[in-house]
């Protein structure tokens, strides 16, 4: 089994975006940058099916700008064999990433597609599905597990109210949910290995797909602030409150 | 102007978020029609020709829609969509799953998750875990959507009297097959759809522990249970109780946030609820600054008194 694996170049999770004063974005200027916390998830579970002779090469892709070739070397140190990176001048939308996506899938064939369910940073939830659809494969979204069985992969999902486990023919989509599995750390031998490894660099051009976005953005703005309210001194207070809320008789 | 909206349902009852895309497509202005696809899922489109301000119910009946696989269900709304300027969904896990494919294949580009429809045609959507509001516009002729479950009210229930009329599709695409759901069977109301949430955190320190604490004042207040991601991470309830960005998007009227510090994850999944409440013994927990009324205090000693005095 060959599998590809798409990853993004995130703002890191840990890092509370800040809006620029012109409302235009997002401010990444001298922002900590890492690969998205799900694409993470994606390319540990790629690399645990290689390790456990399930699969025998992991291709990780990334679209964007030249930097994306640090969220690659990630990938390539976790344990994937090779790398292509497209370079963009512009993030193209979830669209015009699935469209670049299903022209690198015709090339290198692969049996399984991993990537997240989203990026935290559009929080879209789009191009696995759209992946999917392009290619007219089968996908199983949002998976907590995954299996083969036989020449089906089975995948067990988080929906609303529970679980849902799919029978998946391949060539398939798996996007991932938080709990497919743990990611691992690299190790620094394999940092070091994973310099070595060969990224093959591309442009949006080469795929000769139509990226040009859909959606103009008018303005980025904070949220609605809550305002703190009062500490209550007591539970005979809160009792009191819940009582006038009509929440409690 | 003309609207399809993609029923969210188990094949027996409407789902409420359903009646919040409806309002959604309201506000998009002209005519809205339900699709219900499933199967066995007559009670369904039923609900659906009540609800008010809907004109026309679709009804899709077939074995191959009734687990909502997306590989059948998409083909059946493109084949639909002619007819329609927008394709709303509401953004429950079938919406997230469904709508994007449906999306690719008649080059579009979806708007995912929007809280708000503006006078100008923009939209809003919330980005960056809800940190930062999008405000956008899209120069697609045919728009897809999926709407957030709190972002508008609910369309009544009753009141209409639309149309059904049958309609099929292609049917199984043979690509997927369902196996199994496993879905909790609970006495509680659904967490996106309660009016009072009690959610415990990682503070709770065990399963039992929720079903001492959290489940009795639950029980008192009829509300659903939530918990933070730690909590569901060290396994004390199940993953479907998670509220947060990646979890569920809840707005009771009352949130009562217990042994739960407030990371930003998990304020961007409650912080639209009507009255918060926090009890957490750390009074410098982030929870104190959304919630409107807080009480420092020892969760295993203020819970139980309050339980016992409601």
């Amino acid at each position: 089994m060959k599998i590809l694996v798409p990853v993004k170049r995130v703002i890191d999770y840990n890092v509370k975006p800040r809006i620029k004063s012109d409302q235009s974005g997002v401010d990444l200027a001298n922002v900590k940058m890492s690969m998205n916390p799900f694409d993470e998830i994606a390319v540990e579970e790629a690399v645990r099916l290689k390790e456990a002779g399930t699969a025998e090469e992991v291709v990780v892709v990334s679209i964007g700008e030249q930097k994306a070739q640090e969220t690659l070397r990630t990938g390539l140190a976790m344990g994937a064999d090779r790398g292509i990176l497209v370079v963009t001048e512009d993030m193209p939308e979830p669209l015009g990433i699935a469209k670049i996506l299903a022209k690198i899938t015709e090339e290198e064939s692969p049996d399984l597609v991993i990537l997240g369910k989203q990026a935290i940073d559009d929080d879209s939830n789009q191009v696995g599905q759209m992946l999917a659809a392009l290619l007219g494969w089968s996908q199983g979204t949002f998976a907590s597990k995954l299996e083969q069985d036989g020449d089906k992969l089975k995948v067990t999902r988080e929906i609303d109210g529970g679980l849902e486990t799919l029978a998946l023919s391949t060539p398939a989509i798996v996007t991932t949910d938080l709990r497919l599995n743990e990611p691992r750390y690299a190790s620094l031998p394999n940092i070091m290995k994973a310099k070595k490894k060969p990224i093959d660099e591309k442009t949006a051009a080469d795929f000769g797909v139509d990226i040009s976005p859909r959606l103009e953005t008018l303005k980025v703005t904070e949220p609605p602030k809550r305002e703190a309210g009062e500490i209550v001194p007591d539970v005979d207070t809160l009792v009191a409150k819940l009582k006038e809320m009509g929440v409690a008789a | 102007m003309s609207t399809l909206v993609i029923a969210d349902h188990d094949n027996s009852e409407l789902g409420s978020a359903t009646l919040v895309a409806v309002t959604a497509a309201q506000k998009l202005g002209g005519d809205v029609t339900v699709l219900v696809a499933g199967e066995g899922s007559q009670a369904v489109a039923d609900a659906a020709a009540k609800v008010e301000g809907v004109a026309k119910v679709l009804h899709a009946d077939d074995a191959a829609y009734g687990h909502g696989v997306a590989e059948n269900l998409a083909p059946l709304i493109e084949g639909l969509a002619g007819d329609y300027e927008n394709i709303v969904a509401p953004a429950t896990s079938m919406g997230k799953n469904v709508m994007p494919r449906v999306a690719a294949k008649l080059d579009i580009q979806q708007i995912s998750d929007i809280i708000a429809i503006n006078d100008d045609g923009s939209f809003d959507r919330p980005t960056y875990a809800g940190n930062a509001i999008a405000t956008v516009k899209t120069s697609d002729a045919k728009k897809v959507i999926t709407v957030r479950g709190t972002a508008f009210d609910k369309a009544n229930a009753e009141g209409g009297s639309a149309s059904v009329e049958a309609v099929s599709g292609p049917g199984d695409s043979g690509k997927t097959e369902f196996v199994s759901a496993e879905i909790a069977e609970s006495e509680r109301p659904e967490l996106t759809s309660a009016s009072v949430i009690v959610s415990g955190g990682r503070a709770l320190q065990s399963g039992e522990n929720f079903e001492k604490y959290i489940e009795p004042l639950a029980d008192k207040l009829g509300a659903a249970i939530g918990a933070s991601r730690a909590a569901v991470d060290a396994g004390y309830v199940p993953n479907d109780y998670q509220v947060g960005q990646t979890g569920k998007i809840v707005a009771p009227e009352v949130y009562i946030a217990i042994g739960i510090s407030g990371a930003i994850q998990h304020l961007a999944g409650m912080k639209d609820s009507k009255t918060i409440i926090a009890i957490n013994k750390d009074e410098d927990a982030p929870i104190f600054q959304v919630a409107d009324y807080g009480l420092v205090a020892d969760l295993y000693e203020a819970v139980p008194e309050l339980t016992s005095k409601l």
